[in-house]
């Protein structure tokens, strides 16, 4: 980094100093929706046990930033055409049962990968190496992308309120939930098709490797916490927003990457999530809040 | 055919061919036990582990297994009954991968004569590169990981098939568990070296899934997907040596794809109800 800025002891005048950075306004704004969008979402991820899914729907960023940057498109269209790609295929060949299933997604994303590897050594020359696209970086997000961000993550955030009631009756309950006339497969494919678009949006900021961090640890955090479904949900949003923003002053201050400093916040909440449900269930003479089922 | 004639393409060869039959070994079993999850996190902690293992200084491998191993017994811990939980293994692996992004920006900062592109051929692999020392201990190591699934092949089978009637039976359920996790970790980090951390995940899946598709029995299917997984790697070999500009890791991933979509084409022998 240029600025080798110094963390002194009053907060106001370096948070002021920090913020005179453009980028880094940018930055703590991209970051923000991100982490909400990430983490609304996300809470879904953990409810409905598709980590796997959202795993690979996120790594295939990857290819598809590197296929636009061979096309010589920009690389927030390929982040997007093939991250919802990728959630339609596993959408779609979902339901072939539990072992398949993983299989399958375990091939696409391996496979999708290995396409990236490839537009990446067909292209050499100027694309700064796949690290970047991998781990992020905050350095450069413009307003336009901020804009950009801003619009997807209303939608995605949009359609999630939307479909929000069904979607958690079927996922906590999807067979009650079909027998009800609750639209099960439809919900399910909207919803890996919202997932793409989150990812794709988070990706461009921490790098298509770790979006998932800001979907999973603090949705599971929060989950792990408070099993009423509207505190958890908040608490998730809440989790991810401090930890983005607690990386990015971390990651302002010292040479190393976004992407270790939010998944270590975002972990130790996790671990101390756990502890805090550890000593809850050993002192004794208090109903547990556990989720029933 | 003058590929053959070539020392790199040799160890690669080599290398390869017991890497895969390792792969589509314990790939079987993990798309059993639906376990592929595991090994898509295994995979990126095989990146850290590597990455933290250039940083401080030793040798790359050794940082490989220990970490692959180390987690995947952690997960074992983690779990019930030896099997992990998805979301804990997914809050986990993401935390070892910026663990990784850490390692690698501390790598390419400390150390002058750091090698810039390590951590790319750690992710995807550079098969073609190994030396024959390296070429002959990722051989034998994987040749090892071989003899010891065939050794827990029958009593894992059972364990994965129906555990409760395992355990009653008294098969060491846990301790297959562990023990299958941990050689799953040494696979992860075998085949590391020759696809990469991004791509093992294929080589692990593909094979036994389109194995698992093509037969119901399970010890065909076993042969299969180690014949499938060998077949694959040498054919990725092949084509990438005909063809310079494709990367060895993308050959193989893509005839391991190629062949697993064949096998939706064609109708299985008995539909199975569940």
């Amino acid at each position: 980094m240029s600025a080798d800025p110094l963390w002194s002891w009053n907060l106001v005048g370096d948070v002021r100093q920090m913020w005179s950075y453009p980028f880094m306004v940018n930055a703590f704004r991209a970051g923000a929706i991100v982490a909400v969008v990430s983490a609304a979402v996300g809470w879904f991820v953990v409810l409905r046990r598709q980590t796997f899914a959202a795993h690979t729907v996120s790594a295939v960023a990857f290819p598809g930033a590197a296929g636009a940057v061979l096309l010589g498109v920009g690389a927030v269209s390929g982040y997007f055409t093939l991250c919802v790609t990728a959630a339609l295929v596993i959408a779609a060949l979902r339901g072939t049962g539990d072992r398949e299933e993983s299989a399958l997604t375990g091939t696409v994303q391996a496979f999708l990968l290995a396409c990236g590897y490839l537009f990446t050594a067909l292209y050499k020359g100027l694309l700064e190496g796949p690290q970047t696209i991998l781990f992020g970086t905050f350095l450069g997000i413009t307003t336009t992308q901020v804009t950009v961000l801003l619009g997807v993550g209303i939608a995605v955030l949009a359609v999630l309120a939307l479909i929000g009631r069904p979607l958690l009756f079927a996922s906590v309950d999807p067979r009650v939930a079909a027998a009800r006339g609750v639209p099960v497969r439809a919900l399910s494919v909207v919803f890996l098709v919202l997932l793409g678009a989150a990812t794709a949006e988070a990706s461009q900021i921490t790098g298509t490797l770790l979006v998932f961090a800001l979907m999973v640890i603090p949705a599971a955090t929060a989950q792990t916490l408070t099993a009423r479904p509207a505190a958890s949900l908040l608490l998730a949003v809440a989790l991810a927003l401090a930890a983005t923003w607690a990386g990015l002053i971390a990651a302002y201050c010292s040479p190393y990457p976004l992407g270790f400093f939010v998944t270590s916040f975002a972990f130790t909440g996790y671990v101390l999530a756990l502890g805090v449900r550890v000593l809850r269930t050993a002192v004794p003479g208090r109903p547990v809040g556990e989720v029933a089922s | 055919m003058t590929a053959l004639s070539q020392p790199f393409f040799q160890h690669a060869l080599l290398a390869g061919t017991l890497i895969a039959a390792a792969c589509g070994m314990v790939g079987y079993f993990l798309v059993l036990r639906a376990q592929v999850f595991t090994a898509d996190a295994l995979s990126h902690v095989a990146f850290t582990g590597a990455m933290a293992a250039l940083a401080i200084g030793y040798d790359l491998r050794l940082g490989l297994f220990a970490a692959t191993i180390a987690i995947a017994l952690l997960f074992g811990a983690l779990g019930r009954r030896a099997r992990p939980d998805d979301v804990v293994i997914g809050s986990v692996f993401s935390w070892v991968l910026g663990l990784g992004a850490f390692f690698v920006t501390l790598y390419t900062t400390s150390r002058s004569t750091a090698d810039g592109t390590a951590g790319v051929s750690v992710l995807f692999g550079s098969v073609f590169g190994m030396s024959a020392g390296h070429a002959a201990t990722a051989a034998l190591l994987a040749g090892g990981v071989c003899v010891l699934m065939l050794i827990a092949a029958r009593p894992l089978l059972f364990a994965t098939v129906d555990e409760a009637v395992a355990a009653a039976r008294g098969v060491p359920v846990r301790l297959l568990g562990y023990g299958f996790l941990a050689v799953a970790g040494a696979s992860a980090a075998e085949a590391t070296q020759a696809v990469g951390s991004l791509l093992l995940l294929g080589l692990l899946a593909a094979p036994a899934g389109a194995a698992i598709r093509l037969t119901d029995r399970p010890y065909r299917a076993l042969a299969l997907s180690v014949g499938l997984a060998v077949t694959e790697v040498w054919t990725g070999l092949f084509t990438s040596y005909a063809v310079p500009k494709m990367p060895p890791s993308f050959a193989i991933m893509a005839t391991a794809t190629a062949v697993y979509a064949a096998t939706f084409l064609i109708r299985r022998p008995v539909p199975r109800t569940s």
